[in-house]
């Protein structure tokens, strides 16, 4: 990273995560609307690509830095790269960073599941709460974090995930109303299932969502400053549903 | 890599591949697919605009490059773009046409990829001027069945060059390359369109854009017969002196259902065509629209291939060199309108030099493109088609093909001994391959 301040006018959004399909397409979504971009994420040579992308597509300037979830002592470097490419102008943050393993080999090997946890959750609390003071500084901007569906529930397939998802949602509740009155929204974003390298080749998705629609309805949440969506939006039902279901029930269910 | 088993189908659905796919989304995945044991070869999917089995795999790996789709440099000053194979030609349109540049080559429909166009050799409505698709590249990185990634040039190995500019996937799998843009006036073109009264006004109306126009193109209506055989339109453009506008991303109408069979009869594509070419007054007429329109006509409507119903339909498309052109045309039309079979309209287009690749398809002659509905006799008829070309000198498009037979195949691409000579070199063990190659006995005589 060159770390040069820069001049522009327009926003700067970081985008973490941004090797993740998802992350690309907002990338490129936010750079669309004006928007200068930081890419992080741990494959430097894909970001990269992408940050060309996005300024060959858009004339937007864009930069890869190179970001480990689980390097916590390097996250404050991070941070101030961040803000350094930033400068004077408003940030504001995607956070798409996660990881999705075998359950059966989480339980089976404890650093499986300590990956699992630290990625989808820790991760997130390390950075969120390192750029809190610049951001609640800069009296506002936007926070776009993706939770999960499976953050709702902890279902027997899938709960070592689920519960790093479910630390996750409960975590932004909490921040959003911290930061509510410097005026930085929290939009937590609960995905269904998503055409991405995550679910490529897993068997028993139904109704699965590409990528861009996903980006493109963060964005307008974000632009609208709600606090929490569904993507596709009918996924609320069918949580709704399978939340409602009595444990006594729930604990038999084999999903 | 993850490996899903999914079905493929070719543009004409009458091909279809049940196949392990990976789909990559970071250009390091494509090396360790070849590093990875197992499978029946392996074969690059773009788009899946061919209209056969040039990009399916029945029974072993397929590489979805689609996602691939970054660009990675552009100079405005010389136009050349440096990107991933997934690109495709909307992209460049959206991207670069209101800056005034546009692919140099570009085939009918926008949904196309980089890799797709370089691996088909494709070739556009200037053809005469510009050659086909490979003469603008400049160079590929190409992953070599070895897992070895490679940058080729013509300067470096214009062997390996030349094998995989129209080489249909079999070299290996490119990852990026460097394609010159073309600097163009403006967004919109002029269009001129003429009708011809019979074959050989339409012929020789092409032949007078020659060195006139920058694009040309005629749709031949299929049913005509007697005096009018071979009757059309001609269309001319060129682009206009200035104006940029952006490509308007438009969303494409969906065909919901597929049609039945039926819709599509001898009369009711007899009326349609008809009515096209009365479309034009007798004396031609003039218009400007924006340039993907004029490149695009199909992209309008989305999935247009359902149109032809579950079963599917052919693609026929042949050159025949100048001399032998017009006889070939008559006979092929001749025999087409017997079996009243021919749908909608036929596309001619006359072609420049020969492109460069060993298997490109592009030659000095006459192109003609038609579809077919598969139905019973469709077989014989492609047989028929391909004798006539044979007889004529000329060559059908793999890109559109899949009925050819091998020893045909062998007859039209007399450089194939030179191709396998280079498989030989990167491709010992016979790890890349297709329904395709297979068919044809690319790698060795069936
Ligand atoms: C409506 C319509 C109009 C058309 N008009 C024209 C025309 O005017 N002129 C013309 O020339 N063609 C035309 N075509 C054909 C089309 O341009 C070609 O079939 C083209 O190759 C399709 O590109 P694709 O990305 O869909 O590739 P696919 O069909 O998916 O694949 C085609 C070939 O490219 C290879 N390939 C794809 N990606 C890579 C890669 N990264 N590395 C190596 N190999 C790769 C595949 O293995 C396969 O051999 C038309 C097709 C349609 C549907
Ligand atoms: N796909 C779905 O159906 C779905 C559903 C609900 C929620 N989600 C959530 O949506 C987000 C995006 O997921 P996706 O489907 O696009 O998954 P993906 O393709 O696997 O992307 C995961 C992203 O996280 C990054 N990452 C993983 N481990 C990391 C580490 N140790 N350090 C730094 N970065 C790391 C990856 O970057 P590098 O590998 O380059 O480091 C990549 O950018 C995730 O939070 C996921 O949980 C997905």
């Amino acid at each position: 990273m060159s770390g040069a301040a820069s001049t522009g006018t327009g926003e700067v959004w970081v985008v973490i995560g941004a090797s993740s399909s998802v992350g690309r397409a907002f990338a490129m979504e936010a750079a669309k609307a004006g928007a200068d971009i930081v890419l992080a994420a741990r494959d430097l040579e894909d970001i990269e690509a992408s940050a060309a992308d996005i300024t060959v597509r858009t004339g937007q300037r864009a930069e890869a830095v190179h970001w480990d979830a689980t390097a916590f002592d390097d996250h404050d470097a991070f941070v101030a790269d961040v803000w350094r490419f930033a400068g004077t102008r408003r940030l504001n943050v995607f956070f798409a960073a996660g990881t999705m393993r075998n359950q059966d080999e989480a339980i089976a090997d404890f650093s499986i599941a300590r990956q699992i946890v630290e990625v989808n959750y820790l991760a997130f609390v390390s950075v969120a709460t390192r750029l809190e003071p610049g951001l609640r500084a800069q009296k506002g901007g936007k926070v776009v974090v993706l939770g999960s569906v499976a953050g709702d529930r902890g279902r027997r397939l899938n709960f070592v995930y689920g519960s790093a998802k479910a630390g996750l949602h409960a975590f932004l509740g909490g921040w959003r109303s911290r930061l509510q009155p410097d005026g930085v929204t929290v939009l937590t974003v609960k995905p269904g299932f998503l055409d991405t390298a995550m679910t490529w080749g897993q068997p028993g998705l139904f109704l699965v969502a590409t990528p861009q629609g996903a980006a493109k309805a963060c964005l307008k949440a974000a632009n609208k400053g709600r606090n929490e969506i569904y993507y596709p939006a009918f996924w609320r039902l069918i949580m709704l549903i399978i939340k409602s279901i009595p444990e006594v029930l729930f604990k038999r269910l084999s999903i | 890599m993850k490996w899903k088993d999914v079905a493929l189908t070719g543009w004409g659905r009458t091909s279809t591949a049940r196949t392990q796919a990976a789909r990559a989304e970071r250009r390091g995945e494509i090396e360790t697919a070849f590093n990875e044991p197992g499978g029946e070869g392996l074969i690059a999917y773009g788009a899946g605009r061919s209209y056969g089995d040039v990009a399916l795999n029945d029974g072993g790996r397929t590489m979805l490059t689609g996602r691939l789709d970054r660009m990675l440099a552009f100079d405005e000053t010389t136009g050349l773009l440096v990107c991933e194979p997934g690109v495709t030609f909307k992209d460049l349109a959206e991207t670069f046409l209101h800056r005034g540049f546009v692919a140099p080559v570009s085939p009918g429909t926008a949904f196309a990829t980089m890799g797709g166009a370089l691996a088909n050799d494709v070739h556009g409505k200037n053809h005469w001027s510009a050659g086909s698709f490979g003469s603008h590249v400049e160079w590929f990185d190409l992953a070599l069945p070895s897992g070895e990634v490679r940058r080729v040039s013509p300067e470096g190995d214009a062997e390996l060059f030349d094998a995989t500019v129209g080489g249909l996937g079999l070299t290996g799998i490119v990852t990026r390359l460097a394609l010159r843009l073309t600097k163009v006036t403006s967004s919109n073109v002029v269009v001129r369109e003429a009708r011809a009264p019979n074959l050989s006004a339409l012929m020789e109306r092409l032949v007078e854009t020659h060195g006139r126009d920058t694009y040309s193109v005629a749709w031949i209506d299929a049913l005509a017969s007697g005096p009018s055989l071979g009757r059309g339109v001609v269309e001319a453009a060129n682009h206009a002196l200035s104006g940029f506008e952006r490509a308007k991303p438009k969303r494409a109408k969906r065909l919901p259902v597929d049609l039945p069979g039926v819709v599509l009869n001898p009369a009711s594509i007899g009326l349609f065509n008809a009515l096209y070419y009365r479309r034009i007054p007798a004396d031609g007429r003039e218009r400007t629209v924006d340039f993907p329109t004029f490149l695009y006509p199909l992209d309008a409507l989305g999935d247009w291939n359902r149109m032809y119903g579950k079963r599917g339909f052919f693609q026929f498309q042949c050159v025949l060199p100048y001399e032998e052109a017009e006889a070939g045309l008559r006979k092929l039309l001749e025999v087409i309108g017997e079996a009243r079979s021919a749908s909608f309209l036929a596309v001619l287009k006359s072609l420049g030099e020969a492109g460069r690749g060993m298997l490109s398809f592009p030659r000095p002659g006459f192109t003609l493109a038609l579809d077919f509905p598969r139905k019973s006799g469709t077989a014989e008829l492609m047989a028929r088609l391909e004798r006539i070309v044979l007889d004529h000198g000329g060559r059908i498009y793999l890109a559109k093909d899949a009925a050819l037979s091998a020893q045909g195949f062998r007859m039209m691409y007399p450089e194939l001994p030179r191709f396998r000579a280079v498989l030989d070199r990167v491709d010992p063990d016979r790890r890349m391959g297709s329904d395709l190659s297979r068919r044809l006995g690319i790698r060795s005589d069936a």
